[in-house]
């Protein structure tokens, strides 16, 4: 007999995601995806300046903030037709790099690892047998005895608090736990060191863009100007700063997170390398231009499309094709014009919202009809899987030396099949690989940008599209970029100077996402077909699926006059 | 588990925190405050013998960059010891627990320390239907309501939970709100921004832990430590306003010599903020020392007090020998060109509040060209 499951929220992901699964005899055979919150920012940006819009479909998402405001700067351009200097490329590149090491590795550690590492058990290692396991993985100099010592005495003294804080109410001891205690306890040290070390990276951020979270981008260019004999604008100290912090981030890469995935990946392969594997189609929009965003054969991460998981062929994607991209709403809390069975391409987007769910509190949703905030991407009607593991499948296939390099290393030193990548653990280690290219690319971007300065191009601004006169009664724009989590899309309409539509197509959007007209379930649904559960109640193996995505809900829903009184100034409360 | 509440110290102690390192990082936290030094001691105080505040900190219609701010504070001892040492019992992003399990993790908060927890609040409310914004079934108004009625106090983190953000920008769809207007009978400290600064959130919890009482608020409930300066007063980039040296457009010969950026639409005039002193990410940058105009983002309704590049008229006549003050608020005013009207009057009160000038200032306004 079915047992229905409900997990809300599921936690350590951006936004809000509820998840309902149907276990018969230990087995999930159907589970359901329901994005529970909505802002309406589509609706919002209507009217606006063109040139505003970075910053409202910034605040779609803080996690992977900035990225929104890229593809956005992008879209306005694409609109105008402004190509952007070599250096404001560059800027966006190294930025969008140190997002990518930066929410990968928070994912890792902060969001994701609790689901393999049991921090109770950690408790239990010898902090001998840690130590010698970590520096016969690693050169990473946090790894003495006294070390692994203090850590443990650290979680030992926090667990006797009783204040359990973050770590209250945790899986603890489920037998799906399979690490031995000095892994767990490396893992928990990692924890921390990768929680402090990440607010390192994000400085790239507030270099060029100001602040992190949310830094500040501009349609044309960049904000920031170059000038090497000026202390008020990017010069010898501001680029050795990032420098730095890219070779710090490659030698933390290097040297804690990859010991840790394959560490950790070698005791979870021989079951997690054949679960959760899902959908079989893969989709990279491709992304980091080393000539020109208009020039997609040059980018470092290759675009297209892998059907039936056929690694031999790579199918082209063209975004303003009104046949390839469509989205649904058939299942999801909007109403479109002509009927919800229609899918729309993002230039005709619409956005109503038409709640038909339940009124809260509510104990289940009714999936027989709407049931999410999320639409419904296709692309030439099939669902896409999205991410970090669609983008190294097709860079693996699409035959770059580079991906090929890492991914074969990878696979023989856990020693198992190309398959293995199919899989929720493949999610999580294309990731970690993913993040090491990065850490190259930055380093050979940097190179770039300091190269043309010494040859004397300090240009970071195209002005000539700036003034709204300048530009057509009408355009449309489709701006695209791969996000951390996977292939994101923008599309605008302009009409008289002013946003006529704009449209976002989201990775989250086309993972999360309900089912299709047709009934076909989307990624997230389609990875937990099949997963075993040990107890019902107790959802780890879930949300193990569910974090190897990196949900971002808050992305994939589409997104004073005071007369109270205020309490000024208490002394005590 | 029984419960025994450590002090912060006996939690430092025992993370094998020196107390030289502690005193140290006391006598930084009372800096980050403004405090005298003669605080430290009230501090070192505090922290020797205070349990550890339960917190219980909600997600509602956001987009996470407040936790995400959170994560970056920049001392260390911040990052690696308030941010868990407050007993952060509820916390979507970070903790550990999914489902049942996560909401039983903050109803066990709410029955054992009635009275005696925080609730913090990142993002709005949305009232125009409940169902917009949905947790474990129940409305974001609906859990709210329930955990505030026995809280101590509330923290509204950045713009969404303190004025809606850019979900309440025009038309506002979802009818998103503010904490503060949803619910009563609490203090509620804004903590504005998008996000608020990482060390000004820190140093928020810092001051609840040490004092056990809410900072001195403004009258849009935010603590004036960190909000009663203008951008515009305190930016780097002043004395290139005062010269009447200004960017022309991005990266002209003037934005490569950080000339001022009043022209492409800074809002640094009409902005609350620490962002000129205590700056962004460890004290690297701000939005204007690299080169981009302040957006308004610690104001309610920056986002429809645009467009963001708007350029301001032209101001003719003054020098360096005008006193700053005078040119900071009569521009101040010419800035407030299709700005909401409260602005302004904020704008005279704030001026009155730095210069201790009498109530009958007048104020200068400039000629619109």
């Amino acid at each position: 007999m079915a047992e229905r499951i409900v997990i809300d929220p599921i936690t350590r992901i951006e936004g809000h995601l509820r998840v309902e699964i149907e276990v018969n005899n230990g087995v999930i055979t159907d589970a359901y995806s329901s994005g529970t919150m909505v802002r309406g920012i589509e609706t919002i940006l209507k009217g606006r300046d063109p040139r505003d819009a970075w910053a409202f479909v910034g605040r779609v998402c803080g996690v992977c903030t900035s990225t929104h405001s890229l593809t956005s700067v992008r879209t306005v351009e694409n609109a105008l037709g402004i190509s952007v200097p070599a250096n404001a490329e560059l800027i966006r590149n190294l930025m969008a790099n140190a997002l990518y090491i930066q929410d990968h590795v928070v994912h890792f550690y902060v969001l994701h690892a609790l689901d393999w590492v049991d921090v109770v058990s950690a408790l239990k290692a010898d902090p001998k047998e840690a130590a010698s396991i970590a520096q016969s993985i690693s050169p990473w100099p946090k790894s003495s005895v006294g070390y692994f010592t203090d850590i443990q005495k650290r979680f030992k003294n926090f667990v006797e608090s009783g204040q359990l804080g973050i770590f209250a109410n945790g899986y603890w001891g489920h037998s799906a736990y399979k690490l031995p205690p000095a892994i767990n306890l490396i893992a928990v040290a990692h924890y921390l060191e990768a929680l402090e070390w990440q607010k390192e990276i994000v400085k790239v951020h507030t270099i060029f863009g100001g602040k992190n979270p949310h830094p500040n981008y501009l349609v044309g260019g960049v904000p920031c100007s170059i000038n090497i004999e000026e202390a008020n604008a990017v010069n010898a100290e501001r680029l050795a700063m990032v420098g730095k912090l890219f070779e710090d981030a490659k030698t933390f890469v290097d040297q804690v997170y990859i010991p840790d995935l394959l560490a950790i990946a070698s005791f979870y392969k021989s079951d997690w390398g054949a679960i959760g594997g899902g959908l079989s189609n893969y989709m990279s929009f491709g992304d980091f231009p080393t000539n020109g965003y208009n020039n997609p054969e040059s980018f470092k991460m290759p675009r297209g499309v892998i059907l039936n998981r056929d690694l031999s062929k790579i199918h082209e994607i063209k975004a303003d094709d009104p046949e390839q991209i469509q989205e649904y709403v058939n299942n999801s809390w909007y109403e479109y014009s002509k009927g919800d069975k229609t899918g729309l391409h993002p230039w005709e987007g619409e956005t109503k919202f038409n709640y038909t769910g339940p009124k809260p509190p509510y104990e289940h949703l009714d999936f027989t009809q709407k049931y999410s905030w999320v639409k419904t991407p296709r692309w030439k009607g099939y669902p896409m899987e999205v991410g970090p593991l669609s983008r190294m499948l097709v860079g693996y296939a699409s035959g770059r030396e580079d991906y090929k390099e890492v991914i074969e290393s990878t696979l023989r030193a856990l020693d198992v099949p190309v398959a293995a990548l199919f899989s929720t653990l493949g999610r999580t280690a294309a990731r970690g690989l993913e993040t090491k290219l990065t850490c190259d690319w930055a380093l050979g971007f940097y190179q770039q940008l300091l190269d043309n300065i010494k040859n004397g191009d300090t240009s970071t601004m195209n002005n000539s599209k700036w003034e709204p006169e300048s530009w057509p009664k009408s355009a449309k724009g489709i701006g695209m970029v791969e996000a951390p989590r996977g292939a994101l899309s923008h599309f605008i309409v302009i009409e008289d100077k002013k946003i006529a539509n704009y449209q976002l197509v989201v990775p989250t959007t086309w993972n999360a996402s309900p089912r299709d007209p047709a009934g076909k379930r989307s990624a997230y649904e389609e990875s937990l077909i099949g997963t075993p559960v040990a107890d019902p109640k107790v959802p780890l193996e879930v949300i193990r699926t569910i974090h190897s995505f990196d949900p971002c809900l808050a992305c994939a829903v589409h997104v004073y006059d005071e007369n109270g009184s205020h309490i000024h100034e208490l002394k005590t409360y | 588990m029984e419960n025994k509440q450590p002090s912060f110290y006996e939690e430092v102690k025992k993370d094998g925190i020196s107390r030289k390192d502690f005193l140290k990082f006391c006598a930084t936290t009372a800096a980050l405050l403004g405090l005298e030094s003669s605080s430290i001691g009230q501090i070192v105080k505090a922290l020797e013998t205070k349990p550890r505040l339960p917190v219980i900190w909600f997600h509602f219609q956001e987009c996470t960059c407040c936790s995400e701010s959170f994560i970056r504070a920049s001392h260390p001892i911040v990052a690696n010891i308030v941010l868990d040492k407050i007993s952060l019992d509820y916390q979507e992003t970070l903790m550990a627990a999914s489902g049942a399990q996560a909401e039983d993790a903050y109803k066990a908060v709410m029955a054992k320390f009635p009275g005696e927890y925080i609730v913090m609040v990142e993002g709005s409310i949305p009232t125009e239907n409940e169902a917009y914004c949905c947790i474990g079934g129940r409305s974001a108004k609906q859990i709210l309501e329930e955990a505030v009625a026995n809280c101590k106090a509330v923290v509204a983190w950045g713009n969404c939970a303190s004025a809606g953000c850019v979900q309440a920008a025009s038309p506002n769809p979802t009818g998103a709100k503010p904490v503060h207007k949803v619910i009563s009978g609490k203090p509620v400290i804004n903590v504005q921004g998008c996000p608020p600064i990482a060390d000004v959130m820190a140093g928020v919890v810092v001051h609840l832990l040490t004092f056990d009482r809410i900072p001195q608020l403004d009258e849009l409930s935010r603590p004036k430590a960190f909000y009663s300066r203008r951008v515009h007063d305190t930016c780097y980039r002043r004395a290139n306003f005062d010269a009447g040296l200004f960017v022309e457009s991005f990266d002209d010969e003037g934005a490569k010599r950080g000339y001022c950026l009043y022209k492409m639409g800074c809002k640094g005039p009409v902005t609350y903020n620490s962002c000129g002193i205590i700056k962004w990410n460890d004290g690297i940058s701000y939005p204007i020392q690299s080169g981009h105009p302040c957006i308004g983002c610690s104001e309610a309704g920056f986002w429809d007090n645009g467009p963001f590049y708007q350029h301001l008229p032209s101001i003719e006549g003054f020098g360096i020998e005008t006193t700053a003050d005078k040119i900071g608020l009569g521009l101040g005013v010419a800035t407030v060109v299709g700005v909401a009207a409260h602005a302004v009057v904020t704008n005279v009160r704030k001026h009155r509040e730095i210069t201790n000038a009498p109530e009958t200032t007048e104020v200068e306004t400039p000629k619109d060209k």
